[in-house]
């Protein structure tokens, strides 16, 4: 790997174009625990965020008005507020409330959430929120004659949820929800504002001390581009997969 | 006078008679072969009515007529305009022929008589207040004076289409062109709408209609002619047509309709 | 199919039918709730505060209109992000749908490019790689770091807009073009008199959707430097002599002005997307 390494520091001598993230062996490391980082906190947001959604569609199924009411809420909170502000809150405002613990690494009080669970936290609830909202609409979009259907053949209410509206239901919102889960992908650079150190950070750290604004930026969008198009083609295997001949889902494309 | 076309191409058959000709036109879409080699002739002031199973050619035939759909081969000529020419002059030739389709397509956010009106001022910059006239003239002659301010969704379907017909009426073609014009209607309204193309054919005006209306094409054409597969099994005028079919692919046709 | 294309569009807000009926009361209940945990943090931050200082509510009090104008900053910044935005994205849209491959294939990749990058890097491109000034002869115009981040918002702003145009105008049914076909418009006619003004009514909920996106997007102009209501927040914050347990407060104000800002809007957006569902 190392001729590849100096090809580039040559490549920069020659013209000036400054890809330290390449040749230099710090910010390699630097750019590569950045990006994994990153695939980490879309990942984890990803999972949390599905199950935030399911189990808030379910919720708001509710014959209790007041949890209804509390699920719509939340959405509501979530949906008309700035997701920056939203981390900022959590990580500034409700995070100096928290208790400080000792960490045994460095003997120093440090909050007992870290500022990228915060993050995690923050992003999750975000995208749960519209997550609750497609999931729901999915659900609403299986006609009631099915279900009617599954009832006067003898399942239950969890078993028809489970066998019948589930499947279809998930069929349904996938490209809703696959455009939710790219725009995710994408806000987790908001992270960097919490000191949070992703791919985005960690490149301002690397164009900081190298000075090569320009091609940070475009490495930058390059890689997120790539990332984002790999999540869709995943998607687009996934809405194969699951695919009914013949059906056309309500709303679709 | 009716101008009998043969089926296969046959070499001037004196097409100088014929206001609308058409020589052995092939369209395909991709693989499928829609259009196979269809020829017919309509004179000025003739009626002719093209029935046949769905899928066997005819609405594609029609929008090869206006030129809205390039065939692959064969000729069309319209009043001496060649609708495959290489130097086709579309307005020329939307000028003679009018169409009216199956779904009316009148624009939404216009009431009746602009709809009836935007063409001729647009596009042939024609002066207002006499275009106003005349597109109250036309409502009247399809029997919806009073309408004239109505959007078309306050419309039904049968009045819609009627002003879709008045609409191609207003540019003042020679040939009017009839998609299924009554497919998307109740039995109700299908009459006004088959009594109104009734009246245009008997006033003089050239007409080619695709329908599935077998009692209006008995009456109204001056000539009929069968498509099944892209080609023109057999045509005829009605009275032979309906009575004494000789191809039994036409007779099976009519004994399912009939 | 979610095509790569349709995978960067916005994500979904309309409710369906049945989620409908409980929204009128949503909107409160998301007040109420957001004033609950304003409450609650306040009132917790009371408790732990040093005694001697000023209470929270004098301080919120004392601070009110300056966060308000920076409240204002970021809706002036997104009114003209979303204005330079559409101005260029209209055209963009139509482009898309030219005949020619010319003008369609460049649109298009235009459009993806700006729709799949991430909003803040595209914010700290404009921040840091535009000119600080435009020299005209001699002639300098200041090029303030407030309307370079005009400039990133309307960006991705203006690739929503092109394909939001390009879906009305795609969803117009092909029959309105063969009738005007038929009827000799030209193209540029057929567009401008018979397609265009029946797709602005399809246009409007997703593009009031994507005005409250790009308000909400403003405050990462904070992330630049560019003053607006977050950066002024963190400037009380210092005046206030930095005091932790305010934090939670003033964010919370943040985030109840932006909600009150965000709620007429969503709620008319619905009320347009019932009004035209109700036509068709």
């Amino acid at each position: 790997m190392q001729p590849i390494y100096d090809w580039f520091r040559a490549f920069y001598e020659r013209t000036g174009i400054n890809l330290t993230f390449i040749y230099d062996s710090f910010d390699r490391a630097r750019m590569i625990k950045g990006f994994w980082l990153t695939i980490e906190l879309s990942v984890v947001t990803i999972v949390i965020s599905i199950l935030i959604g399911v189990f808030g569609a379910w919720l708001q199924g509710s014959r209790f008005t007041f949890v209804r009411r509390v699920v719509d809420g939340f959405i509501s909170a979530f949906r008309n507020t700035p997701p920056l502000v939203q981390i900022y809150f959590f990580y500034f405002g409700l995070g100096y409330l928290l208790p400080r613990v000792m960490d045994p690494a460095t003997g120093a009080m440090a909050p007992v959430v870290t500022n990228f669970q915060w993050a995690i936290l923050s992003l999750s609830l975000f995208a749960g929120a519209f997550n609750i909202e497609i999931f729901r609409s999915g659900i609403e979009a299986v006609p009631k004659s099915m279900r009617e259907a599954a009832e006067s053949l003898g399942y239950t209410r969890g078993q028809i949820y489970l066998y019948v509206v589930l499947p279809l239901a998930v069929r349904n919102c996938l490209p809703a929800l696959g455009n939710n889960l790219v725009n995710l992908v994408k806000t987790t650079n908001l992270a960097y504002a919490i000191a949070v150190p992703e791919l985005m950070y960690v490149s301002k750290e690397i164009w900081s001390d190298a000075t090569n604004v320009r091609e940070m930026m475009l490495t930058l969008l390059i890689i997120y581009i790539l990332l984002v198009a790999i999540l869709v083609a995943g998607l687009n295997r996934l809405e194969r997969a699951l695919r009914i001949p013949g059906y056309i889902h309500a709303g679709g494309n | 006078m009716t101008e009998l076309a043969p089926s296969r191409p046959e070499p001037s058959a004196a097409p100088s008679r014929a206001f609308v000709s058409l020589r052995d036109v092939h369209k395909s879409f991709g693989h499928v072969q829609v259009i196979n080699g269809m020829s017919l002739d309509v004179a000025r002031g003739q009626t002719i009515c093209i029935i046949g199973p769905s899928g066997s050619g005819k609405s594609t035939l029609i929008r090869c007529i206006n030129a809205l759909v390039p065939m692959n081969s064969g000729s069309i000529t319209v009043d001496g305009i060649e609708v495959n020419g290489p130097k086709l002059d579309k307005l020329a030739l939307r000028r003679k022929v009018g169409i009216v389709f199956q779904q009316y397509n009148l624009f939404p956010h216009k009431t009746a008589l602009q709809n009836i009106m935007m063409a001729p001022v647009t596009v042939l910059k024609q002066d207002k207040a006499e275009v106003e006239a005349r597109a109250h003239a036309l409502m009247k002659k399809v029997r919806l004076s009073g309408k004239e301010a109505s959007y078309p969704g306050e419309l039904s379907g049968g009045q819609q289409q009627r002003v879709a017909i008045a609409r191609a009426l207003a540019m003042r073609p020679e040939v009017m062109l009839f998609d299924e014009v009554t497919a998307a209607l109740d039995p109700e309204t299908k009459k006004e709408v088959l009594f109104t193309i009734q009246e245009l054919a008997k006033d003089g005006m050239t007409c080619i209609v695709v329908t599935h209306e077998m009692g209006f094409a008995r009456e109204v054409a001056d000539h009929i002619y069968f498509t099944e597969g892209g080609l023109i099994v057999e045509h005829g005028p009605p009275a032979e047509f309906f009575g004494h079919a000789k191809d039994p692919r036409t007779r099976e046709f009519l004994s399912q309709v009939l | 199919m979610l095509r790569l294309r349709d995978a960067f569009s916005l994500p979904l807000v309309s409710a369906s039918e049945g989620a409908l009926r409980s929204w009128r009361r949503t909107e409160r209940t998301g007040l109420a709730l957001l004033l609950v945990v304003f409450v609650c943090s306040t009132a917790y931050s009371a408790t732990t505060a040093v005694s001697g200082h000023d209470s929270i509510p004098t301080v919120l009090w004392r601070w009110a209109p300056l966060l308000l104008w920076g409240f204002l900053f970021n809706l002036i910044i997104s009114a003209l992000s979303m204005a330079v935005g559409t101005a260029a994205g209209l055209p963009l849209g139509i482009f898309q749908l030219s005949p020619n491959p010319l003008v369609s294939r460049p649109a298009k990749l235009v459009t993806q490019f700006f729709r799949n990058a991430p909003w803040l890097v595209l914010l700290f491109i404009c921040v840091l790689l535009l000119p600080f000034e435009f020299r005209i002869g001699t002639l300098r115009i200041p090029f303030p770091d407030w309307a370079k981040a005009v400039i990133g918002f309307a960006l991705p702003a203006m690739a929503n807009v092109a394909e939001i145009v390009r879906g009305a105008v795609q969803s117009v049914p092909s029959g309105q073009w063969e009738s005007a076909e038929s009827l000799c418009f030209s193209r540029r006619q057929t567009m401008m008199q018979i397609i265009l003004p029946q797709c602005i009514k399809r246009m409007l909920p997703p593009w009031m959707n994507l005005y409250s996106l790009i308000t909400m997007s403003s405050v990462n102009a904070s992330v630049v430097g560019v003053t607006e209501m977050l950066t002024i927040t963190t400037q009380v914050h210092a005046a206030e002599g930095s005091r932790p347990e305010l934090l939670a407060p003033l964010y919370s104000f943040s985030l109840i002005c932006f909600f009150l800002y965000s709620y007429p809007i969503s709620k008319w957006t619905e009320y347009l997307e019932r009004k035209y569902q109700v036509k068709e």
